[in-house]
């Protein structure tokens, strides 16, 4: 099986979503994003946006207002200010 | 000694009281649940906070780092923020955390340090007013907030960088009881400002980077400039969810220690009781009995 990035959302009441995904795009304040496995590590603030999570043939999104990236070549963990999943 | 029906009026009130103390007990076992839950779901945000701190931390020292990191170089100004509960009969959950507070004002004061106090909760203000009446800068209130969420913690955090701002504090320092587990709360005192950048605190082992060097959108200082207010806000929070927990768990071991008292109290009561009814009767038989053999 192939690595998978590790993704985890959290905001401050709860867990949102932590498992392994293909990808997953945010907004950056400089500008959207997407990581995959292997991205170079980088922190950045993020604004208020969607944050979309694809995994196989899943997509899942959540609207985020604000927050936090930390991204290594193998995890990314968002810390959102607020987090609802979008129906 | 009490008429019969001074008795039975004794024990039918401690009966209620049981009810009542009862019924306290299960809401608070309940509640204490749901209390648990949401102090245990906001874990892993304070957890990641701490860890992306500690890492940009280390990249932000020197004169340029945000005073909120590295403090304002100062140890004259003292403010602490004192965390309890809104409401009592909870047994002595607010009182130590109050007390805790109280011996470190102490210290502070008899080391020559200003003081200051912002009052959350409204178990800790009455016993703080009293002792030190001029150094409450702030109170709140959190009994109306049903639901603690990052907004709960918000006027706080407020008030703290306020103040911090204004120079009216160069350490500021929050207590509130640990939530150790259901049948232990620990007064504990954290420092807020400056951040205390603590790695074990956070994930452990630094993330494997694979050669690669971290970069930082806009850059570090700014990222920390959002981060640490955040990471103040959530610590409060973290804090008061804390709290909350133990605070039912304080309350369900108080009702539970009341209601096993006014159980003994009613057994006594009402052994005592039927030993004047039977002395009583025991009394009217005699009476009547000689008073026949007088006859």
């Amino acid at each position: 099986m192939m690595a998978k990035l590790r993704f985890s959302l959290v905001a401050p009441e709860r867990e949102l979503f932590a498992g392994d995904v293909d990808q997953v795009d945010a907004p950056g304040v400089d500008g959207d994003f997407g990581v995959f496995l292997g991205h170079e590590p980088f922190m950045t603030v993020l604004r208020p946006g969607k944050v979309t999570i694809r995994d196989g043939a899943t997509t899942k999104v959540f609207e985020i207002k604000g927050g936090f990236a930390d991204v290594t070549p193998e995890s990314f963990t968002l810390l959102a200010e607020h987090a609802v999943e979008a129906a | 000694m009490a008429s019969l029906k001074e008795m039975r009026n004794r024990i039918g009130s401690v009966k209620s009281t049981q009810k009542i103390t009862k019924a306290l007990q299960m809401v608070a076992a309940a509640k204490g649940r749901r209390a648990q839950d949401a102090a245990q779901a906001a874990r892993p945000y304070a957890v990641r906070m701490a860890s992306v701190i500690a890492n940009l931390a280390k990249s932000v020292t020197g004169p340029g780092a945000p005073v909120l990191l590295a403090g304002t170089g100062r140890d004259q100004k003292h403010l602490l923020v004192v965390a309890a509960a809104d409401s009592g009969l909870a047994g002595a959950i607010s009182s130590s955390v109050v007390r805790a507070a109280r011996e470190r004002i102490y210290e502070l004061k008899a080391a020559g340090k200003e003081v200051r106090i912002i009052c959350v909760g409204r178990k800790t203000v009455a016993p703080l007013r009293r002792l030190f009446p001029d150094a409450i800068v702030a109170t709140f209130d959190m009994s109306q907030e049903k639901v603690l969420t990052l907004s709960s913690a918000e006027p706080i955090a407020a008030r703290i960088l306020q103040a911090f701002e204004n120079g009216e504090a160069d350490v500021v320092t929050l207590f509130f009881s640990h939530f150790k587990n259901i049948v232990s709360q620990v007064p504990t005192s954290q420092q807020l400002i400056p951040a205390v950048v603590n790695e074990a605190a956070g994930l452990g082992a630094a993330p494997d980077l694979k050669g690669g060097v971290y970069s930082y959108e806009p850059d570090e200082a700014a990222i920390l400039e959002t981060l640490l207010p955040q990471n103040l806000r959530v610590q409060i929070l973290s804090a008061l969810l804390e709290n909350k927990a133990g605070f039912y768990a304080s309350q369900m071991t108080a009702m539970d220690n009341a209601t096993r008292n006014a159980g003994d109290l009613i057994t006594s009561l009402t052994k005592q009781y039927n030993r004047s009814r039977q002395a009583q009767i025991t009394k009217e038989l005699i009476e009547i009995i000689s008073g026949a053999e007088a006859l």
